[in-house]
């Protein structure tokens, strides 16, 4: 065959690739993409995100804290409140920032920057978009978890070292939030539909066990709340502030993973039909 | 660069037969075939909703065909859409840039894209900048850039990959006549290299200086097919009359003008008389002691063949 360009070694060696008709193995580029735009442009928006539980921490822990007193933890001892909040507060912030990215900013991506459509019309296919955007997330949220863990630590509110393994988990319930939220905002089409996103986030935020515990509910409520995926992660991260575990933590790490399988699903099903229609 | 080998029967980069795309009712393609033979300029030309942008989806892979075959490179864009992608250079209809990155990076990032590594990409970008003559915007941001520019800058992002296919969707739409011809001339040069460009349009101006051979789509179906040349020659008569009577005038005088040249059209603002001398019809024209207000002879163009093929009413 004759070349009608040049022949150059780089893009022939790039069109060798393997790809397959939904993935090209390139997510790489995809995250390398947003850390770039984060460099230069979306770093006050990222501090906003580390600030927010550190706050709620300062006045719900420190203020509230000293006329609630201690409170029962996870093991049956006494605990500070601060210390009982914290966990859950990261369990928000891991769904916060999770949701974010995957809902307002890939639906600004989505439907506005028309990011995607550059994307897609490249060799990228449409689980290199999905996997790099969701990777994206886990990784702010990694941060977010590192830099409130090491608040944490520096209020005095860490007395075991099973305390380090919440930041994996908190990555864990982003990456269950993430994934989901990617795939639910494929379904909006108006920022009133995106409003419903946050209609449900702040009652789970409020209600899923985060400032006190699942007991003041009548029965019917409290499983209502377990059905929700925030109160596994609140209980998940509590656990493990205390290093107290028992086969409930079993429980929940397995809510997430099935909840990351069926948002993957979701997700690239809804992507296929989206950009491939 | 070089140039494709002249030799032995043309070597098509794109044949499409029977392509058809319907959503849900309504049939954007209704079984369309051409073949591009490589390095040629070949133009979709048609009103709006005809089917261009639909056809130009699916040569990329991001439209999956309803029915028919189409094969790019001889791949098949519905089962190896990364892979045909590999080849080609798209520029979408609205720029599509990064807005969140610099000029220079938008290159950088769609390259990588591509799975291109950065030891190639970084020349790569300073070359393509050059061409789009945008080196000295290389810092800046893309939404300080004009629209000129902006439409530079896409065409340069897709040629990052050196593809041997650019897809070129309505290209200078929205562009001043200066930013225009800036960019045919960056277009000529790509076509000289042995680009195949794939152009849709509705300035047939643009399609007469660009394209080689083109299509006339209209609802979905191909009209006509054939060089501009060779289309003004089958569809239209050499020079065209226009007479503009006062618009209260042009829908009564048909009548009266009725028999000059081969064809006569009316039009709100005006009528159009089709001959092969304009001249001579005008003489006619006045020799029946009609006088209009202003008259024009001019050489048929594209544009008569296009309207008359796709019909005069406004389309949505």
């Amino acid at each position: 065959m004759s070349a009608v360009t040049t022949s150059h070694s780089a893009t022939e060696a790039a069109r060798n690739r393997k790809f397959g008709p939904l993935y090209s193995r390139n997510v790489r580029a995809v995250v390398a993409r947003g850390l770039m735009a984060t460099k230069s442009s979306n770093w006050m928006v990222m501090l906003s995100g580390f600030f927010e539980p550190v706050l709620y921490l300062i006045s719900m822990g420190v203020g509230l804290g000293a006329i609630v007193g201690p409170v029962q933890g996870p093991g049956g001892g006494e605990i500070s409140y601060a210390a009982y909040i914290a966990p859950a507060l990261l369990a928000v912030s891991a769904m916060n920032g999770a949701v974010y990215d995957s809902t307002w900013n890939v639906f600004f991506k989505m439907n506005f920057a028309k990011l995607y459509q550059g994307m897609l019309y490249t060799s990228l296919g449409p689980l290199d978009v999905a996997m790099g955007e969701i990777f994206l997330a886990l990784l702010r949220g990694l941060m977010y978890a590192t830099g409130f863990t090491a608040v944490m630590g520096l209020m005095g509110l860490i007395t075991t070292p099973w305390a380090i393994l919440m930041v994996p988990a908190a990555v864990l319930i982003a990456f269950g939030f993430a994934s989901f939220g990617m795939g639910i905002t494929s379904f909006m089409k108006t920022f009133q539909q995106m409003d419903w996103i946050n209609f449900v986030m702040l009652p789970m935020f409020l209600f899923s066990a985060t400032f006190y515990p699942l007991s003041v509910y009548p029965q019917y409520i409290q499983w209502l709340i377990q059905a929700m995926p925030l109160w596994h992660g609140v209980e998940l991260l509590r656990q493990i502030s205390v290093g107290a575990f028992t086969p409930a933590t079993a429980v929940h790490i397995g809510y997430y993973l099935v909840m990351i399988a069926f948002g993957l699903l979701l997700t690239t099903g809804r992507l296929r039909r989206l950009f491939l229609k | 660069m070089s140039r494709p080998a002249e030799s032995g029967p043309p070597e098509y980069v794109i044949t499409a037969e029977n392509l058809t795309k319907r959503y849900g009712d309504v049939v954007a393609v209704d079984g369309i075939s051409f073949s591009v033979p490589a390095g040629e300029a070949f133009g979709l030309l048609g009103p709006n909703g005809a089917g261009k942008s639909t056809t130009m989806k699916m040569i990329g892979g991001v439209s999956q065909r309803t029915s028919g075959s189409l094969s790019i490179m001889g791949l098949d864009p519905d089962e190896n859409g990364p892979e045909v992608r590999a080849h080609l250079g798209v520029v979408p209809q609205q720029d599509n840039l990064d807005e969140e990155l610099k000029v220079r990076d938008n290159l950088l990032v769609y390259g990588r894209y591509f799975g291109l590594p950065m030891s190639y990409l970084k020349p790569k970008a300073d070359e393509l900048l050059e061409f789009a003559q945008l080196t000295d915007k290389a810092k800046s941001k893309v939404d300080a850039l004009s629209g000129g520019m902006k439409r530079r800058l896409t065409i340069a992002r897709s040629l990052i990959n050196e593809p041997r296919i650019l897809l070129l969707d309505e290209p200078t739409t929205g562009l001043d006549p200066q930013a225009r011809h800036i960019l045919w001339d960056r277009l000529f040069r790509l076509k000289e290299q042995g680009v195949t460009l794939i152009l849709t349009t509705h300035y047939m101006d643009e399609a007469e200086q660009l394209c080689d051979r083109l299509i006339v789509v209209d609802k979905g179906r191909i009209m006509a097919e054939g060089s501009p040349a060779s289309l003004i020659r089958e569809y239209s008569t050499r020079e065209v009359l226009e007479l503009r009577f006062g618009s209260e005038r042009n829908a009564t005088v048909g009548a009266e003008l009725e028999g000059i040249g081969e064809r006569l059209e009316t039009l709100p603002d005006r009528v159009l008389i089709y001959a092969h001398d304009g001249e001579a019809a005008l003489e006619e024209v006045s020799a029946r002691g009609l006088r209009p207000v202003t008259s024009l002879v001019r050489r048929s163009s594209l544009e008569d063949v296009f309207l008359r093929l796709t019909g005069r009413s406004l389309v949505d």
